[in-house]
């Protein structure tokens, strides 16, 4: 098993793998996990995301599970790494976390079959794809300044190679605020499978390598508030921690 | 010299388009802005990202995919950010800017913009992008600017950023209200009303005046694949 992470410690930016507990850096150096600070594990260009994608979710928020996936895509101002901050302006009123399995894509593709597709598959991170959902607008939904947010979607800890996840479609997420559970389902619900995501992607565009595809999330989200612990877990993965911060940190 | 304001494109920024900023385009879709599903009219800047694979240049072919016969041509004015904008005012908001391109933000046509698939804005090589960036200090008012759109020669589309809903310095204010626009990232400031469609074999040509001309051929997905017994 091996869990890859991106960190910056001794006063520059490391790639590192995880060693019993304690960070091994590329230049040899070994750290402990808390004296460093967690950076997104993959640098993506196209960043996917998809709207409804667990039928129960659907169901939750009163829309019905789609017969096309909804894709959307995100910027790289959105991703934060674990332990960061993200922020919930103080008119906000319905702010959601969304816990959902992260898949990394391998190398540069075009037209990719569904018996296929676990090839052009590097491996797997966890992200939380936070909604103001205060912000949403009918225009190209769900718009930017609902979704696209800086720091808006958590993401890491660590990038898992795939061959370290034997059964990614059968992983339990979980989504815990303060310590308490809150949200829990499995990938086995997705609506669309992830070799049916990359197929129905790659049938219309070239997908490259660390593009990332957020998969969804299953029913279970709630409000959170300014100061809220929110951890969004999903197993053989790690455990993906987040807090939410107020406008008064940004001077705003 | 004209040439000292230039500089060779290199994106590695993120580009991103928005929705509905000309006010013919307002005036176009009239009051079913306030029908469903829409309901009422945007609030904040609806905005769309151009992915990389749409990165496309200057006398490139734009491809059009397997079962559509048009694109649209969305000639827009690319905002070039120098550095972080984040929260600026309007006052400040040209100071952030690098300078200004031509872009060729395609489309397959589509009338319904609820939640359109992501399909009619992402195909490979749906933003083409004038080969050359014109500093900030070349452009005098990048709210005076003319837009000329050229079909195999002929003027088939013609606008000026005069036009735009919001200006370029309060677009790029209101965006970095809810999100940063890094430096060397692009803000498309619009699409022109009534754009203009093209079919394989014709030539685009998209100017804007002082900043950019941008030429595309456009070609069926078919004709990209030469075979080997032809």
């Amino acid at each position: 098993m091996m869990r890859h992470a991106r960190v910056a410690c001794f006063g520059s930016v490391h790639d590192a793998v995880e060693i019993d507990g304690r960070l091994k850096l590329t230049d040899g150096r070994v750290v402990k996990p808390a004296d460093v600070v967690w950076l997104p594990p993959i640098q993506p260009e196209t960043i996917f995301a998809l709207g409804l994608n667990y039928a129960d979710h659907a169901n939750e928020i009163s829309f019905k599970a789609p017969n096309e996936p909804l894709v959307f895509l995100k910027g790289p101002n959105a991703l934060v790494g674990h332990n960061g901050q993200s922020r919930r302006p103080v008119d906000a009123t319905h702010m959601h976390y969304e816990c959902e399995l992260a898949v990394v894509i391998s190398e540069t593709a075009r037209n990719i079959s569904y018996d296929d597709a676990y090839d052009y598959v590097a491996g797997y991170t966890i992200a939380n794809d936070y909604v103001i959902r205060d912000y949403l607008e009918n225009y190209y939904r769900p718009n930017l300044a609902a979704k696209n947010r800086d720091d808006l979607t958590p993401i890491g800890p660590y990038f898992v190679d795939k061959d370290d996840i034997s059964y990614p479609m059968q992983l339990g997420l979980r989504t815990y605020v303060n310590g308490e559970l809150k949200q829990e389902g499995s990938t086995r619900d997705m609506v669309f499978d992830i070799p049916y995501l990359i197929e129905y992607l790659s049938s219309f565009m070239t997908l490259n390598e660390s593009d990332v595809i957020l998969t969804g999330t299953p029913k279970g989200t709630v409000h959170v508030y300014e100061g809220d612990e929110v951890v969004t877990e999903i197993e053989g993965i790690g455990a993906l921690k987040n807090t939410i911060v107020g406008d008064s940190v940004f001077a705003r | 010299m004209y040439t000292a304001k230039l500089k060779q494109v290199y994106f590695k920024g993120t580009i991103y388009g928005v929705l509905f900023n000309f006010q013919g385009q307002l005036e176009a879709i009239g009051k079913a802005l306030q029908e469903k599903p829409y309901n009422e009219p945007p609030k904040r800047p609806v905005l769309y990202i151009k992915p990389r694979n749409t990165l496309n240049s200057h006398r490139k072919p734009v491809v059009i995919p397997k079962g559509e016969s048009e694109i649209q041509v969305g000639a827009a004015l690319g905002v070039v950010l120098g550095k972080n904008a984040t929260n600026v005012s309007v006052k400040d908001a040209l100071d952030y800017v690098d300078g200004y391109t031509a872009v060729n933000d395609v489309s397959i046509p589509h009338y319904n913009f609820y939640r359109p698939n992501i399909k009619n804005k992402v195909r490979d090589g749906f933003c083409p992008v004038a080969p050359m960036i014109v500093k900030r200090t070349g452009v005098a008012n990048p709210d005076q600017l003319q837009i000329l759109v050229y079909v195999n020669g002929e003027l088939v589309q013609e606008n000026n950023t005069k036009n735009l809903v919001r200006s370029v310095a309060q677009l790029v204010s209101d965006v970095s209200e809810f999100m940063t626009l890094r430096k060397g990232d692009m803000l498309l400031v619009g699409v022109p009303e009534e754009a203009p469609l093209a079919k394989a074999g014709d030539e685009v040509r998209i100017e804007i005046d002082g900043v950019g001309v941008l030429e595309n051929n456009i070609i069926n997905e078919k004709d990209t694949f030469t075979g080997g017994d032809s």
